[in-house]
């Protein structure tokens, strides 16, 4: 399993600096010492400083979020998160500024795994969902292929932080007008037996690669979501149905190989996703 | 800051309230250092019932201004399953084993008391009364008789310390600490979760796959405190102070209303290694204060 064990604890990484990118915010921190995340793995973020008096005078938790990419090396490691502004905890992280500090626990959860024998990987990313995609590529090779969908030409930004990217919008302003799941078709029919997918984004478009990859018989590596209070299998929240049963995504996910997934419950009534 | 309960010796008055910190599933995320700072003096397991449960269908979690509606439903994996694989993982960790059991007759919490009883693995034996007993309809930890009458039939069971944990979604909670007392109960342990909902804003129906479930977090402190308080009045076996507990301050503040040990449950999903914060924090205050 892709798993690099993270510091017992939540720890303070001061951010160094914050980009806007189209429609979404990027996060740097510093984080001395901490170890190098495996790519897919993920990271629970709260601001030290105002965590909580947003919308609804939330948040309370602290929130998932992928980790994007990490620049440096150990001992001093920087780590960068893509974060919309979906709501009050998404809304303050956004807004952080260089000098402020995250409490951030993490690494956790399982990365994803090299691609089996004889296959070549397949990124394919919806909206936020390309961060942990932007790290795999980092690893894998910057010709990895990369099929990325956004809303419109805002969002489309977020492609600038992959290499190697086709890219389809809903509204046709940038590259394919419509779904990323019809590049995905098209690059299974023409060679589909030479690929293994790997997958990140809403639960819809998530669905839609699951089943056209079953179609193809072709692996997929999917990164799911799922509302999360702990990140660390404390509080047994962040369940979704597999052929095993329910189980904890934050701990045997978020990484899931799709055929242990039994359709389109997986992504539903989760609670997050956007 | 040693303490003695029910004849345990704990390094300090800080545990982990039941199902807030699955010790094994930290094990992995966090690695060895977990056990070499464990953050709690005695471990809480997670409801164990006789037969294993899924829990309930997602969503599971609601969050609140400070605090958190969860309807997980009690997953675990029965008797059978625990005994099988939990128990010999958490024997191995560095501080006592304090087992919670419900059942939903009192022949079911019967079997559970008698099994854990005779494991030497397990120090003591916590009952989460938060179920309707089914024969009767009533719940069991909302109704003084109710709970006299299953201590009457566990307690010659086990000669293990029996902490009965008491529901705040009670008529009068103090009567029901009463009862559990005159029947046998080494300590009593409060407050479990409150019981609230929420409405999806999008659909205006239950958010919650368990459609209720329960609150906790800083916002049943207050609750916690006043009940921890009435109970002290009530009884004179020790008493496990729980509810919304993030610091030191709010540990001494349940210690000063009348609890031995205090359980820190939600604070853990903030801060993995909330115990060993909030037990640092409460022996500076100590010191400071006299308490
Ligand atoms: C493993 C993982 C990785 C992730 N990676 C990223 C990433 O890289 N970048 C990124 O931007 N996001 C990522 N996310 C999603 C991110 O965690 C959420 O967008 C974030 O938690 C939203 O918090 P919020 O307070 O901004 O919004 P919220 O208001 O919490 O809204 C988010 C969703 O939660 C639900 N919701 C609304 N109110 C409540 C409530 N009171 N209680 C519970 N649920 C509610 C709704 O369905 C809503 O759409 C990831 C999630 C997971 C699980
Ligand atoms: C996610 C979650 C799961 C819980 N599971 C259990 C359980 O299995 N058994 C039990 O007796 N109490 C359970 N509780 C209740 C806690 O042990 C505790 O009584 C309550 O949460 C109040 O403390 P807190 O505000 O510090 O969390 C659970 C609470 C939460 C939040
Ligand atoms: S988020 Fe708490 S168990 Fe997964």
């Amino acid at each position: 399993m892709s798993r690099s064990p993270a510091p017992f604890g939540r720890r303070a990484a001061k951010i160094v600096a914050r980009e806007t990118l189209g429609a979404y915010v990027v996060i740097r921190a510093s984080d001395p010492g901490g170890p190098v995340p495996r790519p897919g793995q993920f990271y629970m973020l709260q601001a030290a400083e105002r965590w909580g008096g947003g919308e609804g005078e939330r948040p309370f938790l602290p929130r998932a979020f992928s980790v994007l990419r990490m620049i440096g090396s150990p001992p001093t490691p920087e780590l960068h998160f893509l974060i919309e502004d979906v709501g009050p905890g998404t809304n303050r992280l956004c807004e952080l500024e260089a000098g402020e500090e995250l409490l951030l626990v993490g690494p956790l959860g399982n990365g994803f795994e090299a691609p089996r024998e004889g296959r070549g990987a397949l990124l394919v990313g919806g909206g936020v969902g390309i961060a942990p995609l932007a790290i795999w590529q980092d690893e894998l090779d910057a010709s990895t292929p990369a099929l990325l969908g956004f809303r419109d030409a805002e969002h489309a930004v977020g492609a600038g932080l992959m290499a190697n990217a086709s890219v389809a919008t809903d509204d046709g302003s940038v590259g394919h007008h419509g779904l990323v799941t019809d590049l995905l078709e098209e690059q299974l029919d023409a060679r589909g037996d030479e690929l293994e997918v790997y997958a990140c984004g809403p639960p819809a478009m998530l669905e839609a690669v699951r089943a056209t990859c079953v179609r193809h018989a072709v692996p997929a590596q999917l990164a799911l979501e799922s509302g999360m209070a702990c990140g660390f299998g404390a509080c047994f929240g962040c369940v979704v149905p597999t052929v095993d049963g329910y189980v904890r995504l934050c701990l045997e996910g978020p990484v899931l190989d799709a055929e242990r997934l039994v359709g389109a419950a997986a992504f539903a009534g989760t609670g997050a996703g956007h | 800051m040693s303490v003695e309960f029910c004849g345990l010796e704990l390094v300090h008055p800080i545990i982990n309230a039941s199902g807030t910190f699955d010790a094994i599933a930290a094990g992995r995320a966090f690695g060895e250092e977990l056990i070499e700072r464990f953050p709690f003096a005695a471990f809480v397991s997670k409801t164990v019932t006789l037969q294993p449960r899924q829990g309930n269908p997602p969503p599971r979690l609601w969050e609140l201004a400070g605090g958190l509606i969860n309807s997980i439903g009690l997953p675990n994996q029965g008797l059978r399953g625990y005994l099988q694989h939990d128990l010999p993982e958490l024997a191995r960790l560095p501080v006592p084993l304090i087992v919670n059991v419900m059942g939903s007759s009192r022949d079911q919490v019967a079997e559970l008391v008698a099994a854990f009883g005779e494991r030497a693995e397990v120090a003591a034996l916590e009952l989460n009364v938060s179920c309707p007993n089914v024969e009767t309809g009533l719940l069991m930890g909302a109704d003084p008789a109710e709970i006299a009458a299953l201590l009457d039939r566990v307690r010659p069971l086990t000669s293990k310390p029996l902490i009965v944990k008491l529901t705040p979604n009670a008529t009068d909670v103090p009567a029901v600490a009463r009862a559990a007392q005159g029947a046998g109960a080494d300590a009593v342990s409060l407050i479990n979760t409150l019981r609230g909902m929420a409405l999806d804003p999008r659909t205006g129906r239950p958010w919650l796959g368990g459609v209720t479930g329960g609150v906790s977090g800083a916002a049943v402190r207050a609750v916690a405190l006043a009940q921890v308080h009435a109970v002290a009045q009530a009884v004179e076996i020790p008493i496990v102070g729980m509810g919304g507990v993030a610091s030191g301050a709010d540990a001494l503040d349940l210690m000063r209303a009348g609890a031995t040990l205090v359980a820190v449950g939600t604070e853990s999903f903030r801060d993995p290694a909330a115990g060993l914060r909030v037990a640092s924090e409460l022996a500076e205050l100590a010191a400071n204060s006299a308490v």
